[in-house]
């Protein structure tokens, strides 16, 4: 198979571009799709400061890769989950790429430790506080990145969310009708309220194996280990499912989601009906000042909660 | 050949020449799920592979981040 631009041995087949690349071409097509994606959804721009969501996995660390190539003021956060051996070789992995990549940028990473401020990792305080493990990391994650991209002052908040979580995230949506969320599954979200981040998905033109071959080809060491929270979870069932339409009819998910983007786009409300939206039922927290509808948003409850049942 | 799988890992022995496409065929992996690295480049599914080549096999899907679907969702509870 030979690359579809400079003729050379390929490494990679895109069935659903009917096309195939070699290292170069793929990389310019990589990054083409990323720069096509903050341009069509006005994501930011040089000047702005951008706060770049890591796990360790290939696709957090590949935005971050790209992001500075392409010249971006891009810096990260690293939440340590505190899951035992899977959260440090993850942050190792995010480590040795701050240092070996991301520093010759003049970029930062930033760290948050759970067990630091809970007093115990994630899944011991899903256990105490009797609520889901991914439940508990989503409330937490989503919290610490939007505290330290307003307390820093980035301009707004990236994550590595690429096609095929988009695309398992609007099936799922679809097979139990949750409207409510699907006019919300844009990959721009707008700062709506004081405290809250800008959020962007620069990858949603992407899918996780042109993502998982661009960290392979670049040498960008991730961990393959998936979490051993995530086994069996049912965006794991739908991205199988998907995965094996694609594979029978390639474009299937780009169709599905893309194609979910531009009908949205036509009747979705608009950015400032959204904006309106949220301002008319979100206050400040009244102990951390983040906003949310009830008096005391969820992260702190659960933490309110942790430190009566965690040991200190 | 032999062939390094993930998830969890292992190394299984499978004979030799094969195309790639065949060999993910043989073992019911789906292409778009999966990446094949001999040595250590990327090859492509119609990559012959022979008998003495050091496989991997290497999945490509993850559970995903928590996603930031709503303003009023992600930091509120109602419980």
């Amino acid at each position: 198979m030979n690359c579809t631009k400079c003729k050379t041995k390929a490494v990679i087949g895109l069935p659903r571009h009917n096309a195939a690349f070699c290292k170069v071409c793929f990389n310019g097509f990589v990054h083409d799709q990323v720069a096509r994606a903050i341009k069509s959804e006005w994501m930011f721009g040089k000047e702005d400061r951008i706060l770049v969501a890591v796990s360790g996995g290939k696709d957090s660390l590949a935005l971050w890769d790209i992001l500075l190539k392409l010249g971006y003021r891009a810096d990260a956060l690293y939440v340590n989950l505190g899951i035992g051996s899977y959260s440090e070789q993850s942050h190792a992995k995010v480590r040795k790429f701050a240092e070996a990549v991301a520093a010759s940028h003049g970029a930062t990473l930033h760290l948050h430790t759970v067990e630091q401020e809970a007093g115990a990792g994630i899944k011991e305080l899903a256990q105490l506080i009797h609520r889901p493990t991914c439940s508990t990391c989503g409330t937490i994650k989503r919290y610490q990145f939007n505290r330290v991209a307003i307390e820093q002052n980035y301009d707004v908040m990236a994550t590595g969310h690429n096609l095929d979580d988009e695309a398992a995230r609007l099936l799922g949506n679809v097979l139990h009708w949750q409207e409510e969320y699907l006019d919300k599954q844009g990959p721009s979200l707008p700062a709506s309220v004081a405290g809250f981040a800008k959020k962007v998905k620069p990858l949603y033109r992407l899918s996780e194996r042109e993502l998982a071959a661009y960290a392979v080809l670049n040498k960008i060491d991730y961990i393959v280990e998936e979490c051993p929270m995530a086994k069996g979870s049912k965006m794991l069932q739908y991205k199988e499912v998907l995965n094996r339409l694609e594979t029978e009819s390639p474009g299937t998910k780009q169709t599905f989601y893309w194609g979910f983007l531009e009908k949205q786009s036509k009747k979705q409300p608009s950015a400032t009906t959204m904006t309106e939206k949220d301002r008319a039922v979100l206050h400040p927290c009244t102990s951390c000042s983040q906003p949310t509808t009830a008096e005391i948003c969820s992260y702190c409850k659960m933490m309110a909660r942790a430190k009566t049942v965690v040991p200190r | 050949m032999q062939v390094q799988l993930s998830h969890p890992a292992r190394t299984i022995e499978v004979k030799g020449p094969k195309k790639v496409k065949e060999l993910l065929r043989e073992l019911n992996l789906v292409v778009e799920a999966h990446l094949v690295i001999k040595g250590d480049d990327l090859v492509t599914e119609d990559e012959m592979l022979y008998e003495g080549d050091q496989i991997e096999i290497r999945p490509v899907i993850s559970g995903g981040s928590p996603h930031f679907t709503s303003h009023i969702s992600r930091l509120t509870s109602q419980e």
